[in-house]
């Protein structure tokens, strides 16, 4: 199976994307998750305002089959969520890189982001 | 090493989305689990049951020990039909539920669960050793050399005798849980008309080396009909929708039928059986807990297995527990089932789902959940 991975993102082990963009970073689930996951139904996002810590579980995606925590890649205060998650949470599945973004960071230790996966990396980390 | 059912190549082959489940190595979905559920309400769709057990009991003394260590009524079938059952403990709790079909006078066919199969063999073993007469009943353990699939949906009646031109009958002429013998490249297959989803459909049991084909020729005359492959994904939220138990999840062997509101499939009336005098007298004191169905009143996250259920009036206790939950792809909501204290079981009761520390308003709802409109 081809896996769909941008070369212009970011990525963290635990199959988060990240877009990063003038100190703010733009966080969803890649391609290989949501197909992982099966059919998304409910996606319940971190409060705007809210501070994370990179690696904390900040979201919560539910499929048919499961619930999983989403983490945050990276340090930050979450500063936009994607309010078309709520109506149509199939976005996920359908356009995981763009309408199914999850929320918005600024970022608090834009260093970290080092640490970060390239696609290169993360397209050997999902291969069979 | 996880098991694999004859049909895993067929499956690899659809690029099938494959899981665990139960020590058996199945496939989830192909297409998409909504997908695949949408395509058995309004067309049909095929599923790999291979993984469930098969079980013989032949000779002049079947029928008797039969109705001895089940709790419907053998005696009930005539050769050609089969019903649903439920195998207890004297306790009156489920070893397994399954179905029994009487394929001649002497000879019935029993299928049962994945996960239970050798400790139905080992229960029914035990209690034909005990049983008066039991030598004149062989039991024989088939689930290797059988397997088995489910054709599921509306259209599904318009098709599956494009598989038997070789036979005289039509399974499209099959009533509701009756069974048949069909020939299909030049073997005997069983084909019953029962299934998991609620839906019209038929369930077609074969020899191993033969199933293979069938899946093809089935995915063939389907084609123009919509029938698409689908997986237990789609089987778990298909059964659910339309209220039946899952073992493990509704049934186990420290719940009775009675509790499980599967009542109907308990004869007390029949006569001495294992478990009777346990469930005669739960069913003259009541159950302390009753399986409700329920429906989600607001846009959630999905109930799932094991989340509390607490009183709308609150409490400092849950009321009980979800065994099944899922989305419902047939309402667009989230579902479940679950045992609560008898007070609450009635429909319309207002209750709360417990998700993630917060408690989500619910409303229990008649069974089953889903009816066709």
């Amino acid at each position: 199976m081809s896996e769909n991975v941008p070369a212009d993102l970011k990525y963290a082990k635990s199959h988060e994307w990240v877009r990063l963009e003038d100190g703010t970073a733009t966080i969803g689930i890649t391609d290989h998750a949501q197909h992982e996951l099966t059919d998304v139904v409910f996606v319940e996002l971190p409060a705007p305002g809210r501070k994370v810590a990179a690696g904390e579980a900040c979201a919560v995606v539910e499929s048919v089959k499961t619930a999983s925590d989403i983490y945050s890649p990276l340090s930050g205060e979450v500063v936009a969520i994607n309010p078309e998650l709520a109506k149509r949470p199939e976005l996920v599945n359908k356009e995981p890189y763009l309408g199914g973004w999850f929320f918005k960071l600024k970022l608090t230790q834009p260093s970290e982001a080092e640490r970060l996966l390239s696609a290169e990396s993360y397209a050997s980390q999902i291969s069979p | 090493m996880l098991k694999r059912t004859p049909l895993f190549a067929a499956h690899q082959k659809l690029g099938a989305h494959l899981v665990e489940f139960g020590g058996w190595e199945m496939p989830l979905c192909y297409s998409g689990i909504i997908e695949e559920h949408l395509a058995v309400r309004a067309a049909a769709g095929l599923f790999d049951i291979s993984h469930m057990g098969e079980i013989s009991a032949r000779g002049g003394g079947a029928v008797d020990f039969l109705n001895f260590v089940l709790t419907n009524d053998a005696r009930k079938l005539q050769p050609g039909q089969g019903q649903y059952t439920i195998l207890c403990n004297e306790r009156g709790g489920a070893m397994d539920d399954l179905y029994a079909y009487r394929l001649d006078d002497a000879e019935f066919l029993l299928v049962v669960n994945a996960s239970r199969i050798e400790a139905d063999f080992a229960w029914f073993t035990k209690q034909l050793a005990a049983f008066p007469g039991g030598g004149a009943v062989e039991l024989k353990n088939r689930s290797s050399e059988l397997a088995a699939v489910a054709v599921q949906g509306p259209k599904v009646a318009g098709f599956i005798d494009d598989c038997f031109p070789a036979s005289a009958q039509t399974a499209a002429a099959l009533q509701k849980n009756e069974i048949a013998r069909f020939n299909f490249a030049g073997r005997i297959v069983f084909v019953s008309r029962t299934g998991y989803t609620g839906e019209d459909g038929f369930e077609i049991v074969a020899e191993a080396e033969i199933i293979e084909a069938l899946w093809d020729k089935l995915l063939e005359v389907g084609h123009a009909a919509g029938l698409k492959p689908a997986g237990l994904g789609a089987r778990d939220t298909l059964r659910t929708e339309v209220c039946y138990p899952l073992y493990g999840h509704e049934l186990d062997e420290n719940t009775t039928p009675l509790e499980a509101g599967l009542g109907y499939f308990v004869a007390l009336g029949k006569g001495e059986f294992v478990g009777h005098s346990a469930l005669a007298q739960q069913k003259a004191q009541g159950t302390t807990r009753k399986l409700a169905a329920f429906k989600m009143a607001e846009r959630s996250a999905p109930p799932r297995p094991g989340y509390s259920i607490w009183s709308a009036a609150g409490g400092a206790e849950p009321i009980g527990r979800v065994t099944s939950g899922t989305q419902s792809p047939s309402l667009s909501m989230g579902i479940g089932l679950g045992f609560v204290a008898p007070e609450f079981s009635p429909a319309n009761t207002a209750v709360g789902i417990e998700i993630r520390g917060r408690r989500v308003p619910a409303v229990t709802v008649p069974r089953p959940i889903y009816r066709r409109s």
